[in-house]
């Protein structure tokens, strides 16, 4: 026991090394979290952006919140998958059979969806200040945008290790991306909830996406964050401890 | 006891209402190959599973290298290495990189040094910064093998090493499983492929119905083949026909 805990560090270290390879050797993977997400980005402003009514004159500063959490949320459907390969190739075993901490071949995965998705979100807000993208905030409302931003995170990568950790089949390790991909659609990371009809607005306005974007947003442009950031926050952390459960119990049982 | 790797005594294991293993004992001297040998389903990989940590039995005690695999799974951890029954490379990975990730989670100081050595014992040096998803199935499993070998354990599992590999590439493992015997690690392997047992292993032991029902070498078990066509053949019985003869006897039991 000894021996595995006092190597913890060093073996998640070599386990994040190992999926970062994974990240950066896959053509796909940074087209979907980082070309998409630009993508989308210069669409919305450059295309729909002068029809859209935001009641602010910057719509790339409207924007980027909402394009930020969508880049992390293109990024989980990877996490399930090479979670997924990894326990259907065996690897796993390999290194549940060699005197390591058990929890360092699950934490390198979840390691690797924050480093990772920080390198994104870094290279889409240099694309957003090139496009335009201004804002007043200080030091602490930055810390306290990258702290909301690596709690989302964590929250989506341990949904996404649920289905990896217990799917039988690749396409039931990765379903779980596409509701997640919606979330920010129906929410005010495009446009104001209050242009939507009823029982649209409803959902929008009460799903964990919308209040991520506010505060987020209200951060970025000096705003009282009011009562968004503490729904943000309980939505973010609930999810996570709830998921990171659940996860758990799937990996257990695995091992 | 120090002469032996593996004590198992009274091994017992179910999946829900499957009964698996229905009381397995073995013991495995230091040194040697030991071959287990058993149709599909017969519970082999269940037990590398046991021996190997990564599954807890329901009953009964199995030792591997003096410690109790459900007391002290750490230190069996530390003194064992597994080859699992699907090549467990990282594709996209080179070949390299892998060695070298083994030899880091093992704690090795020259990780650079020791996957420079394997690739060369193993043929792999021109491989070596190729990613390993354009390995041939032999070469992923060379690769497999010598990851195995990485910390230099004294106790070897290979769980059906040879499944799905060309002749070619069967009998390039077989040479590095002779190999390794010679250098003193003791190989524990099992496999449904008759030859394989009779071309590697001092010791065969075949698991049938949740017990192993025979055990000992290939001459020992040649005694125990009954010879009751004995006008009518002229070479000696191959362990196939040892096999069925002997599955045949206690089936009918």
């Amino acid at each position: 026991m000894e021996t595995t805990k006092k190597y913890l560090f060093s073996d998640m270290g070599v386990m994040l090394g190992r999926s970062m390879r994974h990240h950066f050797r896959s053509m796909d993977t940074i087209i979907t979290v980082t070309i998409m997400p630009i993508a989308l980005m210069l669409l919305f402003v450059y295309v729909l952006g002068g029809a859209i009514q935001t009641g602010t004159d910057n719509y790339v500063n409207y924007l980027l919140p909402g394009i930020l959490l969508i880049t992390i949320a293109n990024s989980i459907g990877y996490t399930s998958f090479r979670l997924f390969t990894d326990v259907q190739r065996g690897i796993f075993e390999r290194f549940h059979s060699m005197p390591i901490a058990r929890s360092a071949a699950l934490w390198g995965h979840v390691l690797t969806s924050l480093v990772s998705n920080a390198i994104s979100v870094v290279v889409v807000i240099l694309v957003a200040l090139i496009m335009g993208f201004r804002s007043s905030a200080g030091i602490l409302s930055w810390l306290a945008v990258a702290g909301m931003l690596a709690l989302f995170t964590l929250a989506l990568t341990w949904i996404a290790a649920i289905p990896g950790l217990s799917a039988k089949t690749q396409d039931g390790a990765i379903a779980i991306a596409y509701p997640i991909h919606l979330l920010p659609l129906i929410s005010s990371a495009f446009v104001p909830t209050a242009s939507m009809p009823g029982p649209v607005r409803a959902f929008a306005e009460n799903q964990p996406v919308t209040s991520i974007v506010e505060s987020i947003r209200a951060l970025l442009s000096g705003q009282p964050v009011g009562n968004d950031i503490w729904i943000a926050l309980a939505w973010c952390v609930g999810i996570m401890l709830v998921a990171y459960v659940f996860a758990m119990r799937a990996y257990k049982k695995r091992v | 006891m120090p002469n032996n790797s593996i004590q198992v005594k009274g091994l017992q294991k179910s999946y829900k209402k499957l009964h698996v293993l229905k009381g397995v004992d073995f013991e495995v001297e230091k040194g040697c190959i030991f071959a287990l040998l058993g149709s599909n389903g017969a519970g082999k990989t269940t037990i590398v599973k046991i021996l190997t940590t990564l599954l807890k039995q329901d009953s009964g005690t199995a030792a591997v290298n003096g410690f109790d695999v459900a007391a002290k799974p750490d230190s069996v951890r530390q003194s064992i290495s597994l080859t699992g029954q699907f090549a467990a490379v990282d594709e996209i990975l080179t070949g390299r990189e892998n060695l070298i990730m083994i030899a880091r989670l093992r704690h090795l100081k020259n990780a650079r040094q020791v996957a420079d050595d394997l690739l060369n014992r193993f043929g792999l040096t021109d491989a070596a910064d190729r990613g390993v998803s354009t390995y041939s199935g032999g070469m992923r499993r060379r690769l497999d093998i010598a990851m195995s070998l990485v910390g230099k354990t004294q106790l070897i599992f290979l769980d059906e090493p040879t499944a799905g590999l060309d002749p070619e590439a069967r009998i390039e493992v077989w040479k590095v499983v002779k190999e390794l015997a010679n250098s003193g690690t003791t190989v524990f392997l099992t496999t449904q492929y008759l030859e394989e047992a009779e071309q590697l292993a001092d010791r065969i032991a075949i698991l049938h119905e949740g017990r192993i029902i025979a055990n000992g070498t290939l001459a020992e078990l040649k005694k125990l083949f009954p010879p009751a066509k004995v006008e009518y053949v002229e070479k000696q019985p191959t362990l196939e026909e040892i096999f069925l003869a002997i599955i045949g006897k206690k089936g009918e039991k």
